[in-house]
């Protein structure tokens, strides 16, 4: 009964609180009032459901941190086939072999919006190295995408060169940028971090709507040209989107790969551990600058990688594309999934990329929804869909009989 | 006076107006930045609130023929009401829960707060310019110096003045602004002196808000325009004056607000308008870069 009481009361604030914005709409060309009362019925009515909700998933997110400590959790059927090597491997095998057949079963316009999928996928996993593996929050990171983007719409646009010599240039132009903001940025921390490339953000895309007369302005660039094929032109619409999304595949299987790897390479496990405790970590003999540094002008080299990949697919730039919100929601892939998880940011990625383009009705409130899953997230699964796995060292048995006297909590190193 | 003087004081002044509103958003960022060490993304967003509400009443007011100062009043005091509500349900829905989070978690979800605001908004109102009225008189008694200086702009200046003194005196006077201040600067501590600390921080965010709304609705009536996406840059702007300020500071907000807002107007005036934005940008970046404790803040003491 109190929970009831307690869910019609949050419902009638709800209403109450956003009277002006829902209820009322000025209707200026008329200039007379809108009023849509049926509005503050659905507000009360859902806020009240969801207050219920949200009321059960806190006291449940409590009880499964009791019985953490308690440690009396077994791991879910979910997490079972996740930490199962076999069935991922068969899994990633057949999806691979579905990937690669694809352009022959769907249509040119279902291979467009898979690219763009595969696209996000580069530039949310080159973001996790910089937010998810060493724990640098940059908000400007659609800055660096600009940076690879008009690198080769302006290399070809005045200098006519290609689509295959520019893509290393642009991800190197766009490291280049990242180290430049990095060096002296780099010794801020957490927010503060934040705050300047959200600052170098804006100013990256303010310079090229206003230097007019290199960048074109607000205008953009258009036809850029696409990628050849050795010395054939690849004029058809329809066969140069399926080479381009061959390109994009690759590019995508090669991030995944070298992100994997980087993962648990030194420098990986430098990024980790600055991510953990910077001051620990500088104590256990982690350069934490130079560490911070290569995580991100690797993390930006991988922005530019795509941004040059996104201007050859839609041969059109513009500074509109990439404006906060575009670093936002590429953020909100690597919460989504997990930050510091490399299958979870893949998830992640091509969930908000799909999901909207095939829920059509939903689009418009695209943006809203991923703000709201945004916070939801951060307070019942902070993890996200499928959290970061730490690598487990066992210890031999030949260690094992000498230190027997040792407390149960050693055996699990991260 | 010569054009050239003129023109240099048209600026100053131009500049002070849209430094006080600076201002008054700031203050919400370094009151809660000082209390939970969080910067509040989704601040900028309840400015643009409070203009929308502003307007929405203005617009209800308007159909029954209210005196001009009435309708700027009610307007006002509306627009802090529901902001100062939207305020308090924030930090209930996307701040308490993560209260012993790490860092991080908080910042996310503000951003997330901040897109959610900005869309709903734009969903149920309109994602077009609305026209905002004029809800300042023009005071004849000004006349003489209107050249320089409009009448909205010196409401402006006057309204933010008594309204920040107002805030100085709570702070430094009263038991809540006392509670507030040791919470500030020592959370536990303040709570095992029998402070509660949850409501303290509602109250940050309170008043914070409520700043923030009348800021909204008086730029909204200068600009005579609003948007759903001007509480972005506004936000922006006034976090750089927060900063520059020294961020946590009060004081320091107020006058970082100034000297932003005079800035960015001169650079504008003299160097590029174009590039206005550009300039509030690269002070924040510099002075995080070079004296992130900024002008009026210690430098914090790492412990380890």
């Amino acid at each position: 009964m109190q929970i009831l009481k307690k869910a019609i009361l949050t419902g009638i604030w709800f209403a109450v609180l956003t009277f002006p914005i829902m209820v009322v709409k000025v209707d200026h060309i008329e200039g007379k009032m809108v009023w849509r009362w049926e509005n503050a019925g659905y507000i009360a009515i859902g806020a009240a459901l969801l207050s219920l909700v949200w009321r059960y998933l806190l006291e449940r997110k409590a009880m499964r941190r009791r019985q953490e400590e308690l440690a009396i959790r077994e791991p879910s059927l979910w997490n079972k086939i996740l930490r199962d090597p076999k069935l991922i491997r068969t899994g990633l095998l057949i999806l691979l072999l579905l990937m690669l057949i694809l352009p022959a079963l769907s249509s040119t316009y279902h291979i467009n919006i898979i690219a763009t999928a595969l696209i996000y996928v580069v530039l949310a996993l080159g973001l996790n190295i910089a937010v998810g593996l060493s724990g640098q929050l940059v908000l400007g990171y659609a800055a660096f995408y600009a940076v690879g983007a008009y690198a080769y719409g302006l290399a070809n646009h005045y200098l006519g060169i290609g689509f295959w010599a520019m893509l290393p240039v642009g991800g190197i132009i766009a490291a280049l940028a990242g180290i430049l903001l990095g060096l002296p940025v780099l010794r801020l921390r957490g927010d503060y971090l934040a705050i300047v490339t959200l600052g170098f953000g804006e100013i990256t895309r303010l310079i090229i709507q206003n230097w007019s007369s290199l960048t074109r302005g607000p205008g953009g660039i258009s036809g850029i040209a696409k990628p050849g094929f050795f010395n054939f032109s690849m004029a058809d619409v329809a066969v140069s989107s399926v080479y381009i999304y061959y390109i994009t595949l690759a590019l995508a299987i090669l991030t995944i790969f070298v992100v994997d790897r980087l993962k648990h390479s030194r420098v990986g496990r430098a990024w980790q551990a600055l991510r953990e405790d910077e001051i620990a970590s500088e104590a256990m003999g982690v350069d934490t600058m130079r560490t911070k540094l290569s995580a991100f002008a690797l993390s930006s080299m991988w922005a530019g990688f795509a941004g040059v990949l996104m201007a050859t697919k839609t041969t059109f730039i513009n500074p509109n594309s990439f404006t906060f919100m575009e670093s936002a929601l590429i953020l909100s892939m690597v919460v989504l999934g997990g930050m510091g998880s490399i299958w979870g940011v893949v998830l992640g990625a091509v969930a908000i990329i799909l999901l909207p383009e095939y829920l059509r009705a939903f689009s418009e409130y695209r943006m809203l929804i991923f703000g709201a899953i945004m916070v939801a997230m951060m307070v019942f699964r902070p993890q996200g869909l499928i959290p970061p796995q730490f690598r487990r060292y066992e210890i031999p048995d030949y260690l094992k009989k000498k230190s027997a006297g040792t407390p149960e909590g050693a055996k699990e190193g991260n | 006076m010569n054009s050239e003087l003129q023109y240099f004081f048209e600026l100053v002044f131009s500049g002070i107006t849209k430094g006080s509103i600076y201002a008054l958003i700031a203050l919400g960022y370094t009151m809660v930045y000082g209390i939970i060490e969080l910067i509040n993304f989704a601040h900028g967003e309840i400015y643009m609130i409070g203009a929308f509400t502003g307007l929405i009443v203005a617009g209800l007011l308007g159909i029954f023929g209210f005196p001009l100062l009435g309708v700027l009043a009610i307007a006002v005091i509306c627009a802090i009401i529901w902001c100062a509500a939207y305020g308090y349900t924030i930090e209930k829905v996307a701040y308490r829960p993560l209260r012993n989070a790490p860092r991080l978690s908080p910042l996310i979800s503000a951003i997330g707060m901040s897109i959610f605001l900005q869309n709903y908004v734009q969903l149920a109102q309109t994602s077009d310019f609305l026209p905002f009225p004029q809800l300042i008189p023009d005071f004849e008694f000004l006349d003489s110096i209107a050249y320089i200086v409009s009448s909205t702009d010196v409401v402006i200046i006057v309204l933010s003045a008594v309204v920040m003194t107002a805030l100085h005196c709570f702070i430094k006077y009263t038991n809540m602004g006392k509670a507030m201040r040791a919470t500030a600067q020592n959370r536990k501590m303040a709570m095992l002196l029998g402070i509660d600390a949850d409501s303290i921080i509602s109250v940050t965010f309170v008043i914070g808000s409520a700043l923030a709304a009348i800021g909204g609705v008086l730029i909204a009536s200068r600009m005579g325009s609003i948007d759903a996406y001007i509480g972005f840059l506004a936000g922006m702007k006034a976090f750089t004056a927060a900063v520059l300020g020294g961020i946590g500071s009060i004081p320091g907000a107020m006058f970082g607000g100034l000297v932003l807002g005079c800035c960015e107007n001169l650079a504008a005036g003299y160097i590029s308008s174009d590039y206005a934005d550009v300039f509030a940008f690269l002070i924040l970046v510099l002075i995080l870069t070079f004296r992130p404790s900024g002008i009026f803040g210690r430098a914090p003491v790492q412990k380890v």
